[in-house]
């Protein structure tokens, strides 16, 4: 299969679907989609992970179903969700409504040197999705196409999973809190109040 | 191409009067845990039986019992509390993601049913079993050992209540002379 060079720009992929947030509940899996989330404005209810390799989507799965009524988006890179690729199967068979996957996909490993992740060949994670029971699957890979989809991610009966291809053009890094014990606490906080602390 | 096997305790525990793992549901109740991870293991299977029966709990099989560990992580994060059952055979998955919930100070609550040390038939078990509890007090677990069937319900109730009251990762490792060892036929 020939392979098709992805060409939107992650930064304005990031900020375009999470200027539509709302109240939604937003886990950053580690790395470049960390800093693309911190870019778009540091918000309280978004979850950055430094760590948990392959552990994005089961964060949001655990999150959706302690939430039904929020919206929660998981905004991860290719990278990461290869990690944890059996989370597709775990997270359908829970069918959560109110959870959205969505990859940025540049098709490397972002921290460690920009290696091509399997996705670069071929590998079709968003069929992986589909073939495991997501209600939603798509792979994206221009503006009109973006457009349509993200209202697909907050609204379309989850799981919904969209795998959104981006360049690798370098973007400055910006960096949020690291300390995770302070993430949690903010996130709770901003979430549940008073309760976070009993 | 699996072979069937007859599963039949070989231990010499006395039978508590109320089940073990009917004790455990019932403080999984009292500490309000609602999220309930598993890969599933015969020693946990009855408890798994109650839990999927219990209309205010979630049973949610896992591929792997890492992603049991991002599970609690989400979960407290929206407020809830998850508990994580698996056979000491897959403890060693977990120990990447325990690292993180070691840094958020997430509580995590994992029972685990113990292969490979008590009448064990499957040399493959053997490793992984002697390397559960260090490997989990290496990652930041505090791990707590049973062996006695009347006593899994006590020390579920005090290891849930040192998860959640102090934001740890809390190990409760159910010695194989409680869940019978597995006699392959």
């Amino acid at each position: 299969m020939k392979h098709r060079t992805p060409t939107l720009d992650r930064r304005r992929v990031v900020a375009d679907i999470l200027r539509q947030r709302g109240d939604a509940l937003v886990v950053a899996g580690l790395g470049a989609p960390v800093w693309d989330t911190a870019a778009a404005g540091d918000h309280a209810l978004n979850f950055h992970a430094w760590g948990g390799m392959g552990g994005a989507a089961m964060i949001g799965l655990g999150l959706a179903l302690a939430q039904p009524k929020r919206r929660v988006l998981v905004i991860t890179g290719d990278g990461e969700l290869l990690m944890g690729l059996g989370s597709l199967a775990t997270i359908a068979v829970q069918q959560p409504r109110n959870l959205a996957i969505i990859v940025m996909d540049n098709e490397r490993y972002g921290e460690t040197g920009m290696q091509d992740t399997h996705t670069r060949f071929g590998v079709d994670i968003a069929g992986m999705a589909k073939a495991a029971g997501f209600r939603a699957s798509g792979t994206v890979f221009g503006a009109t196409q973006l457009k349509t989809w993200i209202p697909r991610l907050y609204k379309q009966a989850g799981p919904v999973f969209a795998a959104i291809k981006v360049t690798t053009q370098p973007v400055p890094m910006v960096l949020p809190v690291r300390d995770g014990a302070a993430i949690k606490l903010r996130f709770r906080e901003a979430l549940l109040g008073a309760r976070a602390f009993e | 191409m699996q072979k069937k096997v007859e599963s039949r305790g070989i231990s010499h525990e006395s039978r508590a009067s109320i089940p073990w793992p009917d004790e455990v549901h019932r403080v999984l109740i009292d500490a309000n845990v609602r999220q309930v991870g598993y890969v599933p293991d015969s020693g946990h299977a009855r408890l798994i039986d109650l839990v999927r029966a219990n209309r205010g709990m979630r049973a949610i099989p896992l591929t792997t019992e890492e992603e049991g560990v991002a599970l609690a992580v989400g979960a407290w994060l929206g407020g809830e509390r998850s508990v994580l059952l698996m056979q000491s055979s897959g403890a060693g998955n977990c120990i990447n993601m325990l690292g993180m919930a070691n840094e958020l100070r997430v509580p995590l609550l994992t029972l685990i049913t113990m292969r490979g040390h008590w009448g064990e038939f499957n040399p493959w078990q053997v490793p992984m079993s002697q390397a559960t509890a260090p490997s989990l007090a290496a990652i930041g677990a505090v791990v707590h050992t049973v062996d006695r069937a009347a006593e899994v319900g006590e020390t579920v109730a005090a290891a849930a209540q040192l998860a959640f009251n102090t934001c740890r990762m809390v190990a409760v490792l159910i010695s194989q002379r409680i869940v019978g060892a597995k006699e392959f036929r």
